[in-house]
């Protein structure tokens, strides 16, 4: 049924592509006087694992990225000219990630919205770099990521997400006695684990137990857990991916063992996990920086129009990458650019313009840093009845 | 009571280390090779089990056996093609054709399932047990998985030592050549081994993927690597050894990670396991082989 979806997606996309391509040649035809077919539009691509492990994530970016795309074609593109959108697969895989690069760059591509995960990214970026071309991740939240000038985030940076974590948690009161269990052999979950304790000495509440466990040792968590339980802690904090979360839920509730569960949005997943019970992920908190149910008028349109495509409601990866197009788009009209420019000429206008555009996003009010890094404030989410429920 | 908890973990674990070592153990003790390819066998059992029971929506019970079935037909047939042939060649040469056939089971397994995680249902359907006032919890799935694991400890034990079939094995086992002689259909007795071992994997696979439940094509590698040195631990060939040395391994690593360093604990295990081999190079209960001159 999955693959059937991935399938429906891909093929989708692919009529996009060729409704989109059919576009442009109708307009040379009547445009010839003016400038060549390729100058028409402006090319913009995307990379991320569509296939493997990570490909809910790809998969959730390429259709968010797409609505953004179809939305602001439809109002009329960017300075006037249409966008035409291309997605390659890299499997989350560095060297794949890099060929899809080299491929888009052959087909012309101006400005990329990607890669989607981190270890890709950080390849990619020092080629986007040597390139000059403007790069916006919709989801790498590694500080390795943004170390190019070249590339900004969508995304809160791995060591924010600890902080903000901790204040959330804090401010809101949620608990006294926090434990944290995390993977010591992931840059991703090691990094959040380090400022998420020592934002905590900052906080009302103590850190009393800190588990690890390694990608070698990630089957067995009773014992973790276990220690939590016994040091009377009242929170857990699970800053990693959901599939090891979801032994983590499923163990402690073996062990009759009942804390409040906190994620980052590496949890954001658990509940299309296949097979997944999602009654053990009840009363899962997880910092997010989008809740498919909020009321304001974009987020419900977005959710709407990605429901109806899609056949799924959209988890923050698919809001980050529609962001990050509005990004790539407020970035380009603050340049002036034009799609007769080369990539590195829109890169040297549109980037230094990435620090003066405020974006109103779906997954909030968003300004860079020179350094790539976000400003945004982050929300959470509680997973009630088996779907999402922003917590204020 | 923390104590106790972790020992119940600690036996859980280990029982799981320890069905699956009872399969590495009778392969080597038997056909002299190590198998490397039985963890993904287990891999292969685990989604049977999911397929039947979360698409096909057969209750559990038959879905173990479905996975019992395929799963021995699977380790018979890989046998006939793959260790076979090369039954006559180097140890090497089988050993590096076990890595093939262990890397084949994951990539097919990769191609006809896909990477994603799959979240697998326990097979137990039992409630927990309570003791001393609900202050230690002993989940159904650990219940169920010792007294399996024993259940078929104890069964081997009987199959190799009462059983025409077991003593062949015993003879095999001993003298390869001098057990054709006396009328023992050497290969016959070999398939049959393959055919127990893989049928242990299945269940392995099961009770593991209750405890631990994301599946993925790489499930069975880990647990493989940890029930291999289990079996080295508790002396390569020997059935009850398996067991010792599986059961240990689960307790040394739980107790590492409650009363040492949760990241250590790997270091710790492999570290009591030179230990070990440095005391006794034949493992707990192993035998000690008489060079011959």
């Amino acid at each position: 049924m999955k693959s059937l979806k991935k399938l429906l997606s891909v093929a989708l996309v692919g009529v996009m592509c060729v409704s989109v391509l059919a576009g442009c040649d109708s307009n040379t035809a009547s445009g010839q006087a003016s400038a060549g077919a390729a100058t028409e539009t402006f090319k913009i691509g995307g990379i991320g694992p569509i296939t493997g492990g990570a490909a809910i994530y790809g998969t959730a970016v390429m259709n968010g990225a797409q609505i953004a795309v179809d939305e602001i074609n439809a109002a009329g593109g960017i300075n006037g000219y249409q966008i035409e959108y291309k997605f390659e697969d890299d499997t989350h895989d560095a060297e794949k990630s890099v060929n899809a690069y080299n491929s888009l760059k052959d087909w012309g591509m101006q400005a990329l919205v990607g890669t989607v995960t981190t270890t890709p990214c950080i390849a990619v970026a020092d080629y986007t770099a040597q390139d000059g071309m403007l790069e916006i991740t919709p989801s790498a939240s590694s500080t390795d990521v943004i170390v190019n000038d070249n590339v900004f985030q969508v995304c809160f940076t791995d060591p924010n997400q600890g902080t903000a974590s901790a204040q959330y948690i804090g401010e809101g009161n949620l608990a006294t006695k926090v434990a944290v269990i995390y993977d010591s052999s992931d840059v991703y979950s090691s990094g959040i684990e380090a400022t998420f304790v020592k934002e905590a000495e900052n906080q009302n509440f103590e850190v009393v137990a800190v588990e690890a466990f390694t990608a070698d040792s990630k089957t067995d968590f009773s014992t973790q857990l276990q220690k939590a339980q016994s040091a009377g802690a009242d929170l857990v904090f699970l800053p990693f991916y959901y599939q090891e979360a979801a032994i983590v839920l499923k163990q402690a509730k073996d062990m009759d063992y009942a804390p409040v569960f906190f994620g980052v949005d590496g949890m954001d997943g658990i509940l299309t996990l296949e097979g997944f019970d999602t009654t053990l992920a009840e009363g899962v908190i997880l910092l997010t920086p989008f809740a498919a149910d909020a009321k304001d008028e974009a987020t419900q349109k977005f959710v709407a129009t990605y429901q109806e495509k899609y056949n799924e409601i959209p988890n923050q990866f698919a809001a980050d990458a529609y962001d990050a197009v509005y990004a790539v788009k407020a970035a380009l009209e603050a340049a002036n650019a034009t799609p007769s420019q080369t990539a590195q000429e829109i890169g040297n206008l549109a980037i230094p313009a990435m620090t003066t555009i405020t974006v109103n996003g779906i997954t909030g009010e968003m300004t860079w840093q020179a350094t790539g890094e976000v400003s945004k404030t982050p929300k959470a989410v509680v997973i009630k009845d088996g779907v999402y429920v922003a917590m204020d | 009571m923390d104590f106790l908890s972790y020992l119940i973990n600690g036996i859980s674990l280990g029982s799981v280390y320890a069905i699956i070592a009872l399969g590495y153990t009778m392969v080597y003790g038997i056909a002299k090779m190590l198998n490397f390819a039985h963890g993904d066998v287990i891999m292969v059992g685990c989604y049977i089990v999911f397929m039947m029971m979360g698409k096909a929506g057969v209750p559990p019970i038959v879905a173990i056996l479905g996975a019992v079935v395929i799963c021995t037909v699977l380790g018979m047939g890989i046998e006939k093609l793959a260790y076979k042939p090369l039954r006559r060649a180097t140890s090497l040469a089988v050993l590096i054709t076990a890595i093939g056939v262990s890397y084949f089971l994951q990539n097919s397994a990769l191609l006809i399932f896909g990477a994603d995680s799959k979240s697998f249902t326990s097979v137990v359907n039992l409630p927990n047990l309570q003791l001393a006032g609900g202050k230690l919890t002993i989940s159904s799935t650990t219940l169920v998985t010792v007294i399996v694991c024993i259940v078929i400890m104890l069964a081997l034990s009987f199959f190799i030592k009462k059983t025409k079939a077991g003593q062949a094995m015993l003879a095999v086992s001993e003298d390869k050549d001098a057990a054709m002689l006396m009328g023992i259909n050497a290969n016959a007795t070999i398939s049959l081994t393959f055919a127990i071992g893989s049928c242990l994997a299945a269940i392995a696979g099961a009770l593991f993927c209750s405890a631990y439940p994301v599946l993925t094509p790489y499930t069975g590698s880990m647990p493989g690597i940890k029930a291999f040195t289990a079996a080295v631990f508790g002396g390569i060939g020997s059935i009850p050894g398996a067991f010792i040395g599986g059961i240990l391994l689960g307790v040394i690593e739980i107790f590492a990670k409650a009363y040492v360093s949760s990241q250590l604990s790997d270091a710790i295990v492999f570290a009591v396991l030179i230990i070990v081999l440095l005391v006794r190079p034949t493992g707990i209960l192993g035998k000690k082989i008489h060079e011959k001159v």
